[in-house]
């Protein structure tokens, strides 16, 4: 704030203060009587009179207590540029807030930064603030549980897009991922689609129609085993699926995976690297490590 | 000396000092910040949202979203442990009107911009129970399926060059092609994954 505006805010404050005690003073000097009498101001509103009588003594101590409490206030808390006596700021405050909690709290984050994932899972104590960050960060797409929902994978499963071992867990919470499974429909038309769909179907042993699961299974072969792999088992490097397992992130009906297939999905996991520290990360990747490890 | 009786029986001089008591509030604590840097300075490489994004602000404003989340972050350590960096008023300077609000029935949103894939946010938005089972935030199927027209997108964004924000008439003139045709859902989740990201001055990180 500059001076011109600091002493603008000055002044206006301290004329506010002056101007009430001096209005407060000057008609309480003013009254003609000092004590209560019987006399009245001499006006009648439909028979309602009102006594001359002067403010109340606690009423006008009040008032002037207040006057007090104000100025006792600004040198506490200062105003504008100035600093009170406490020297506080809402940021300052923040600050040590914030030291204080770095103090009580870094020590218990370094105890479990040392360990193992693997170790971390003897640690009760850890993997409760991994949960309790779980259900702050992950929950929402992943489920209170991590038993995901419709397009959002099911962390419980022992099933894994891009590995479920400890490393790959914290790389996918750190940087992220991002699905990149092609739209086919341009490429294969409504017919192939249903064709590959069939196919898919009777990977996992679901039921199919032979003929067009026939027909399917040369486009598959030519199409999606680059990620799918020739037996359909998935390849965890790409985050490509298991299509085997009857596992389905985005549903196993006919409909669905032919939708699947036709428009493709591109499903993201975001990065967490600017949103959380690393200490914090470990203890959620502990959690999630858990939660299909027990 | 003044007399209680001058001021209490001249009506007229009785509202003249009590608007001039009660404006000192507002001449103190009002008035210096349309003057001040850290208020009418935007932050540092501020950017400007894009037409859909706009149109997708407009669109929170009209479902009234803000009545529900806040866009502002307090200075307390509960509050940037969830949310991240508080906010600050140089966040502000080209929102018009901002949309701090006053309650939060659901989260602050002021960075929730890049913490959920858009696929999240249109599944949450077409249905929230889908992915969040105990929310109580309505569902908004209808976005789906309006479409923008983008007649007064390039109109809005004059309006907003009027009161200072930065919009280019080159950026004006673009504005329709990049609205028209889209629906209101892609509008509004860019306008979300936007909210934080404008700027990078602050990290986040908790």
């Amino acid at each position: 704030m500059s001076a011109f505006w600091n002493a603008w805010v000055w002044a206006i404050t301290l004329a506010v203060i002056l101007g009430c005690t001096w209005l407060l003073l000057a008609t309480r000097k003013s009254e003609p009587h000092k004590e209560a009498t019987e006399e009245t101001l001499g006006h009648s509103f439909d028979g309602i009179e009102e006594y001359d009588n002067p403010l109340p003594g606690w009423w006008f101590q009040m008032f002037v207590a207040t006057v007090i409490f104000g100025i006792a206030y600004l040198g506490l808390y200062g105003l504008a540029n100035v600093k009170g006596f406490y020297g506080w700021s809402s940021v300052g405050q923040y600050e040590e807030e914030m030291a204080h909690a770095e103090e009580v709290y870094k020590p218990v984050f370094a105890k479990y930064a040392a360990m193992s994932v693997e170790d971390l899972q003897n640690q009760p104590d850890g993997l409760k603030i991994g949960q309790r960050m779980f259900a702050n960060n992950c929950s929402l797409c992943h489920g209170a549980t991590g038993a995901g929902a419709y397009g959002f994978p099911n962390l419980t499963d022992g099933d894994w897009l891009y590995g479920g071992a400890p490393a790959t867990i914290k790389q996918s919470i750190t940087n992220g991922r991002q699905g990149a499974m092609p739209a086919w429909g341009p490429v294969l038309g409504e017919e192939g689609v249903r064709d590959v769909a069939s196919y898919v179907l009777s990977l996992s042993g679901a039921e199919h129609d032979a003929e067009m699961a026939a027909r399917g299974q040369q486009q598959f072969q030519a199409l999606c085993t680059a990620c799918h792999g020739a037996d359909g088992k998935g390849m965890q490097a790409l985050g490509a699926a298991n299509l085997t397992d009857n596992t389905w992130l985005y549903g196993g009906s006919f409909a669905q995976i032919s939708h699947t297939i036709r428009a493709g999905r591109n499903g993201v996991m975001p990065a967490h690297k600017d949103l959380l520290s690393d200490d914090k990360i470990t203890l959620i990747t502990a959690y999630v490590y858990s939660l299909s490890n027990k | 000396m003044i007399k209680h009786e001058t001021i209490e029986k001249n009506i007229g001089l009785m509202i003249l000092l009590i608007i001039l008591v009660i404006s000192g509030g507002g001449l103190a604590e009002i008035v210096p910040l349309f003057f001040a840097n850290s208020t009418t300075k935007p932050i540092e490489g501020l950017r400007t949202y894009t037409p859909l994004e706009l149109e997708g602000r407009d669109i929170y404003i009209r479902e009234g979203c803000y009545v529900c989340h806040s866009q502002q972050i307090r200075p307390f350590r509960a509050e940037t442990e969830r949310y991240g960096h508080y906010s600050t008023a140089n966040e502000f300077v080209w929102e018009h009107p901002f949309l701090w609000g006053s309650k939060r029935t659901g989260p602050d949103l002021a960075r929730v911009g890049g913490r959920y894939s858009n696929d999240w946010h249109r599944a949450h938005l077409y249905n929230p129970r889908d992915v969040v089972p105990e929310s109580k935030m309505p569902a908004y199927p209808w976005l789906f399926e309006n479409k923008l027209s983008g007649a007064d997108t390039a109109a809005k964004m004059q309006v907003l060059a009027k009161l200072g924000v930065p919009y280019t008439e080159e950026e004006t003139s673009k504005a329709r092609e990049q609205v028209e045709g889209k629906a209101e859902i892609d509008a509004l989740v860019s306008y979300l994954q936007a909210l934080g990201k404008t700027h990078s001055q602050y990290t986040n990180k908790r």
